[in-house]
């Protein structure tokens, strides 16, 4: 009965084309907002920021980057966990050789380097397309990974090969390194999130977001009407690894603090992410997060079932945590192929006509 | 003939050798691909848990024997008896066909009509289930196969080389028992499509799906059976991977070396996959023997994918591949 649009006019160009159009929507996204600014980090403890927090964020963001890409663009990628190493190391790159400048500032930067790689591997999607294009961004994850272990520069010259993000701080609080307090890492995350989220949210609905649409509903035809399949496409890259390269960086910066290339953003991570837009919904802000979420959360879940309820032996819980995640991924597929997103839309549909069937 | 050119003579028919490993798992992929246009990230970890089975029945192992003795508190491992290779065979290519019947089953009929996007990513969730019942069933320790197959070093070409160049080629005799099973498979893997009836029925399906069902051709049949000789590729690799680096985890890695051999080959090629195979085993194998000191060695996970990138540049549907007609 509250969830309606009915008797909610607008008055104004601006007002109708508001992200929430209708008034709950609206309500339920600031108290979110306000909880999670305000209540969240009051309350977190280490275990919640560094199991499920902070991950969730992080994959996030990635996973909005992921799905700019694939969701939007119709360009599938399994390059995800070549482009977050590009941006985790060259936040360390710039951490480590610019200490005074804000780390914010790095993370940032890390994205922009991020996105000319991608936009260097984004170009062969104008020759090839499909199936061939998404082995052909195994390329990039291979060569990348290589890269970052054989050129003792990404590294500088450290002799375990390893990465370790040295202590920043903000306003002087450290949000890096080892005395970082769980509520700053989560901050920081939250910060990149709600700022990413936004310019994501703005973008796929603006001039950009309706020709990476067009292209990925038929090129040649995108192409007809007058799009740029260049721009389209390769400003996609761009923006996808803008985004991917900031989720490295705050995956290697503020979560991990220490990273070796290929255990940390190996070809399970490029699956790992893909899964979440899957499964979340492809073409969908909303979807990102709840795909991120569930993946994020679902393992611990199953830790704390298995192994600490039931006390069986880690290996088998984690073997059964692959076949749960597998028949998880395939049951999904099944009923509902457009992903957590649909199954939202579908019940907000319900909501509106709640109580009456039709 | 001068040292370096002798190396890289012996390196090329190494790679040559490698190449058709590479191609046996490509096989897979593409008769999958041709007959239901799915493209099936499975297949290496259905080499692995084809090679698991294989030594499990061999070795008599209890299937599951892990969570039965942590459920009950048992303590069971092994039947106690050790059945013969080729019996054991049988019995797993019999376990791949009902895998194969169930996949059908479960997952894919369901899936008919959805984008190839979807098709994939369940396939890699089919990964995913079947790494956790291998491993479940098995158990996941390294384990040695051993069905008979000559290993080791071929004495007769070290020796023949040795007389006529002064330096003896290591060539290993399972490479070499891999090539011609490699050969009588893809030898008989053309007979059967091109003059039995399922063959026929397979081609047809390949070609278009509605038109051949409406001639009565059943499409659940055939991508059972397309599934199952699959299945049986899949254990044939499987044979021989595990039989040269022990059955691990690793083996279902292969699948990721399978794939630029298929964006050489193109997709749909059954000899594109094994002139692919042959081009990216040598070539990954001189590239490392001749620039690889040079820039850290190790090249061998990227070049592949490197290679397959130029040709995909210059040919996007690959050498053999259909040539992609679009109209709006």
């Amino acid at each position: 009965m509250i969830y309606r649009e009915a008797g909610d006019f607008k008055t104004t160009y601006r007002a109708d084309a508001q992200t929430f159009p209708i008034k709950l929507d609206r309500v339920g996204y600031y108290g979110l907002l306000l909880v999670a600014i305000f209540v969240i980090p009051f309350v977190i403890n280490d275990y919640w920021a560094n199991a499920i927090l902070v991950p969730f964020l992080i994959y996030g963001i990635a996973a909005i980057g992921l799905n700019i890409l694939t969701g939007y663009c119709g360009q599938v990628s399994l390059g995800t966990g070549g482009f977050m190493a590009v941006g985790a190391y060259a936040c360390y790159k710039l951490m480590t050789s610019f200490p005074d400048v804000s780390i914010l500032v790095h993370v940032i930067l890390a994205g922009v380097v991020t996105a000319g790689v991608g936009v260097l591997f984004g170009l062969p999607s104008l020759r090839i397309k499909g199936f061939y294009l998404a082995v052909a961004t195994l390329a990039a994850q291979f060569f990348l990974v290589w890269l970052f272990n054989k050129v003792p520069w990404f590294y500088n010259y450290s002799a375990s090969g390893m990465i370790n993000s040295p202590e920043r701080t903000v306003f002087g609080y450290a949000v890096t390194g080892p005395n970082a307090s769980a509520a700053a890492q989560y901050l920081v995350c939250l910060f990149f999130v709600i700022l990413l989220a936004l310019v994501a949210r703005n973008l796929t609905r603006g001039a950009f977001g309706r020709k990476w649409m067009a292209i990925r509903d038929m090129d040649i035809a995108a192409e007809i009407i007058g799009v740029n399949p260049l721009k389209a496409k390769l400003s996609a890259f761009a923006v996808s690894s803008f985004f991917i390269g900031v989720a490295g960086a705050l995956f290697f910066a503020v979560y991990l603090g220490a990273v070796e290339v290929g255990e940390a953003f190996g070809i399970t991570k490029s699956f790992l992410v893909l899964f979440m837009v899957i499964i979340g919904g492809l073409g969908s802000i909303f979807g990102s997060f709840a795909g991120a979420a569930f993946l994020v959360v679902l393992p611990v879940v199953l830790k704390v079932i298995g192994a600490d309820w039931l006390g069986w032996p880690d290996d088998v819980v984690a073997h059964l945590q692959l076949i749960i995640v597998g028949a998880l991924i395939m049951g999904f597929l099944i009923m509902e192929p457009h992903g957590l997103a649909q199954l939202w839309r579908l019940t907000k549909e319900k909501l509106r006509l709640w109580p009456f069937p039709h | 003939m001068p040292e370096q050119l002798l190396f890289a003579a012996e390196v090329t028919l190494n790679g040559l050798m490698a190449g058709v490993l590479y191609a046996l798992v490509a096989l897979g992929f593409v008769l999958i691909y041709k007959a239901s246009g799915i493209f099936n990230y499975a297949q290496g970890v259905m080499a692995l848990f084809a090679a698991l089975t294989l030594v499990g029945i061999m070795e008599g192992q209890v299937p599951f024997a892990h969570l039965i003795n942590i459920t009950f508190g048992t303590e069971i491992h092994h039947f106690g008896w050790h059945v013969p290779a080729f019996l054991a065979i049988v019995l797993t290519v019999g376990v791949m066909v009902v895998f194969a019947w169930c996949v059908n089953h479960f997952v894919m009929r369901h899936l008919i009509n959805q984008e190839p996007i979807i098709l994939f990513m369940a396939t890699i969730g089919l990964a995913y289930f079947l790494e956790g019942v291998g491993d479940l069933m098995w158990g996941s320790d390294i384990k040695r196969l051993d069905v008979g197959l000559p290993q080791g070093i071929n004495e007769v070409i070290d020796q023949v080389t040795f007389d006529a160049f002064g330096y003896g080629f290591f060539i290993d005799n399972l490479d070499m028992v891999a090539t011609v099973i490699a050969v009588i498979l893809v030898a008989g893997l053309v007979i059967f499509s091109q003059y039995t009836k399922q063959g026929r029925a397979l081609r047809a399906v390949a070609d278009d799906h509605q038109a051949a069902l409406s001639v009565g051709i059943s499409l659940n049949y055939i991508w059972v059976l397309v599934w199952s000789i699959a299945g049986f590729v899949a254990l044939v690799a499987g044979i021989m991977w595990g039989a040269k680096s022990g059955v691990q985890f690793s083996l279902s890695l292969i699948a990721l070396k399978a794939l630029p051999v298929l964006l050489i080959g193109g997709f749909t090629s059954i000899p594109g996959a094994i002139i692919g195979g042959l081009i990216i085993g040598v070539g990954e194998k001189l590239f490392e023997f001749a620039i690889g000191p040079m820039i850290g060695g190790a090249t061998e996970n990227w070049f592949a994918y490197v290679l397959a990138l130029i040709f995909l540049v210059i040919r996007p549907q690959g050498l053999f591949g259909e040539k992609i007609i679009e109209r709006v």
